[in-house]
C-alpha cells in the first residue's frame, strides 16, 4: 500500500496515513522532520489533558468516560496512551485499550498506545512530536495516560495544560510517594473507586495535604487555582459530569490568567531541550562511543596518562571544531 | 535498536472467554522484544480492524477457542482490505480444527498455530516474516 505521506495527508484526517505518521515519528525521526517542521509552523495545538496515577487506578476507564462527553458535543479527540518499555527486552505491553472499548470504534477518536522507550532523563520527545501530528489532523484534545511513579509523569505533567492526578480508597500509604512532585503538579485530583467503603476517608487524607501544600506553596504555578477533589466511580460514570466540568474551568482559569501561553512556553522550552539532547546523542555521543579514538582515550584513562578531566576538555573542543565546519 | 521494533495486535474476536491463551502469547511477545496492544476480550471484526489500522501493527494476532473462527475471520479479513491494511501479516492461534487451515490461509492468515506451540516457535515465525 503506496500512501502519499504530505502535510496535506495528515490534514485530511485519514487515520492510515495520521498513524504511519506517527510510527515515523516514533521509528525514523529523521526522515520525518521536514514534515513535522511543515505541521508545526500551520497548526494550533491541541488542548493537553494529561492524566496519571498508580498502576491500576482507573485512568483508562476514566479516559474512556471523559472522551465520550466530549465527543457528544462533536469534538474531535485523540488519545495517546503510554506504558513503560521493558529494561530488559525492550519490549513493551500496551494494555489501555482493553478499558477504551466504547470509544474505540468512534468516528471523532483516535487511539495511539505507545511504549516509553527507555529514554534517559526525559520524556520521549516522540510523545510532543505526535501531539503535533494529531493537533494538525484536527483534533482539539489530546489526552495523554501515563502511569504514576517515575520521573516520565512529572514530564507529562509538564507538557499537559490541564493535570488530572488519579487516586483510589486503598492507595494508604503510596500517596506519600505523591509528595515527591506529583501532588504540586496536579491540577485536579480524581479520586476513583468511590464506591468503596475507604473513600470518604481517602477523601479527608487529600484534602489535608492538599491544604498543607497550598500553604507551603504560595508562589506555584497554581497560587489562584484551588485544586479540586472529583469523585468517581468510573465504571459507572459516576463524577465524570463534574470532572469534564473542572476540566473546563481549569482551562477558562488558564485563559484568564493568560497561564495558558506560559504553559506553550515552557512546553516548547522542554521540546527543543529534548530535541536538542536527541540530536547530540545521534550525531555526536553515539558515534563516539563507538569509534576506536574513544576507546584509545578510555585505556589512557586507565593507565592514567590522561584523565577524564582533561579527555572531557579535550573532547568538547574538537566538537567545537566540527561544530565550527557545519557552520562555514 | 527503535528500528526493530516490531508492532503486534493481540486481539480476541468474538464472545469467547478463553483469555490464557492471548494473555501467555502478548506477554512471551513482549519479553522477545515486541511492543504489544492487548485489547481485551469481545471485539468486534470492526474493533479490530480499526485498532490496527490506529496503532499501526506490523502483525495482527487472532486468538479464538470458541469455534466461531469460520465466521469472524472472513469478515476481519474483508474489512482489512477495506482500510487498506492487507499489508499486515495476519496470524491466529487456538483451537482450530486442522480440517479449517486451509479455508484460513486462503484468505490471507498465513499461519495458524495450534495449542501447546511454543513461544519461541512464534517468535522465530514473527521475525522470519518481517526480515523478508
Ligand atoms: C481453561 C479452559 C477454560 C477456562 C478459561 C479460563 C480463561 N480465562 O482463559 C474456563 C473454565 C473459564 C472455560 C470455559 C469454557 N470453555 Co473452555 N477450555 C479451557 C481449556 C481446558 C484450556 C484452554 C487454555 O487456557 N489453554 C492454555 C493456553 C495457554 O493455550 P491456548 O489458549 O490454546 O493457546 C496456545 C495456542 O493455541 C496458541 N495460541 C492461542 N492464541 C493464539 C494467538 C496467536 C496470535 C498465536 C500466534 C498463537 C495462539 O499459543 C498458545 C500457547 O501454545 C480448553 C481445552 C484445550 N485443550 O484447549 C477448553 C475449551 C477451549 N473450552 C471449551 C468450552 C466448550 C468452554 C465453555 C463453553 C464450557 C461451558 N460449556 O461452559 C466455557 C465458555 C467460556 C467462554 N465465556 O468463552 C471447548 C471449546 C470447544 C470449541 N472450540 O468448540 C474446549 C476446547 C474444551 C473442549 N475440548 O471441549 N474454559
Ligand atoms: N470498583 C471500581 N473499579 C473500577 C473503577 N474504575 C475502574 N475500575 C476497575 O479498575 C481496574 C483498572 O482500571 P483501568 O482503567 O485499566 O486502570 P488504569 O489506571 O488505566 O490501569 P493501568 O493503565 O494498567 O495503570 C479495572 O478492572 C476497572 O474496571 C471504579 O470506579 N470502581
Ligand atoms: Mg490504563
Amino acid at each position: 500500500m503506496i500512501m502519499e505521506i504530505s502535510a496535506e495527508g495528515v490534514r485530511s484526517g485519514d487515520e492510515r496515513i495520521i498513524a504511519r505518521v506517527i510510527s515515523q515519528v516514533e521509528n525514523q525521526r529523521q526522515q520525518v522532520f521536514p514534515l513535522l517542521k511543515e505541521l508545526y509552523r500551520s497548526t494550533e495545538l491541541a488542548y493537553l489533558v494529561g492524566i496519571t496515577g498508580p498502576p491500576g487506578s482507573g485512568k483508562s476507564t476514566l479516559v474512556e468516560k471523559l472522551v465520550l462527553s466530549w465527543t457528544a458535543e462533536e469534538e474531535k479527540v485523540a488519545v495517546i496512551a503510554i506504558d513503560p518499555s521493558s529494561e530488559f527486552s525492550g519490549g513493551a505491553l500496551l494494555g489501555d485499550r482493553i478499558r477504551m472499548g466504547k470509544i474505540s470504534t468512534e468516528k471523532n477518536v483516535f487511539i495511539r498506545s505507545m511504549a516509553t522507550r527507555g529514554y534517559l532523563g526525559g520524556l520521549n520527545p516522540a510523545i510532543f512530536d505526535t501531539v503535533v501530528v494529531l493537533s494538525a489532523a484536527g483534533y482539539q484534545k489530546v489526552v495523554i495516560e501515563t502511569v504514576g511513579g517515575g520521573q516520565n509523569e512529572i514530564d507529562i505533567v509538564r507538557l499537559a495544560d490541564t493535570t488530572l492526578v488519579v487516586t483510589v480508597p486503598e492507595a494508604g500509604d503510596e500517596i506519600q510517594t505523591f509528595k515527591a512532585g506529583l501532588m504540586e503538579a496536579g491540577d485536579i485530583f480524581v479520586l476513583n473507586k468511590a464506591d468503596q467503603p475507604t473513600a470518604s476517608r481517602m477523601e479527608l487524607i487529600l484534602k489535608q495535604m492538599l491544604e498543607m501544600n497550598d500553604s507551603e506553596n504560595h508562589s506555584s504555578d497554581n497560587s489562584n487555582w484551588e485544586v479540586p477533589i472529583v469523585k468517581t466511580v468510573g465504571t459507572e460514570g459516576e463524577g465524570i459530569e463534574e470532572l469534564r466540568r473542572a476540566v473546563m474551568q481549569h482551562r477558562d482559569f488558564l485563559s484568564r490568567s493568560r497561564k495558558e501561553r506560559y504553559n506553550h512556553s515552557r512546553v516548547i522550552r522542554n521540546h527543543v531541550v529534548h530535541l536538542m539532547e536527541e540530536f547530540l546523542r545521534n550525531h555526536y555521543i553515539d558515534p563516539l562511543l563507538e569509534s576506536s579514538a574513544f576507546q584509545e582515550i578510555l585505556a589512557g584513562i586507565s593507565a592514567r596518562k590522561t584523565d577524564p578531566y582533561t579527555a572531557v576538555e579535550q573532547l568538547l573542543k574538537s566538537f567545537n571544531k566540527e561544530q565550527g565546519k557545519h557552520e562555514n | 535498536m527503535s528500528q526493530d521494533n516490531i508492532k503486534v495486535l493481540i486481539a480476541k474476536p468474538g464472545l469467547d472467554g478463553h483469555d490464557r491463551g492471548a494473555k501467555v502469547i502478548a506477554r512471551g511477545l513482549k519479553e522477545a522484544g515486541m511492543e504489544v496492544v492487548y485489547t481485551g476480550l469481545r471485539q468486534t471484526p470492526e474493533q479490530i480492524v480499526k485498532a490496527a489500522v490506529q496503532e499501526d501493527v506490523d502483525v495482527i494476532g487472532l486468538s479464538i477457542l470458541s469455534g466461531a473462527h469460520g465466521e469472524l475471520f472472513p469478515v476481519i479479513m474483508d474489512k482489512l482490505t477495506e482500510s487498506g491494511r492487507n499489508d499486515v501479516l495476519v496470524l491466529a492461534g487456538g483451537t482450530i480444527p486442522d480440517d479449517d487451515h486451509q479455508k484460513l490461509k486462503d484468505i490471507g492468515i498465513r499461519e495458524i498455530f495450534k495449542p501447546g506451540t511454543s513461544i519461541a516457535k512464534i517468535v522465530d515465525f514473527i521475525r522470519q516474516e518481517m526480515d523478508e
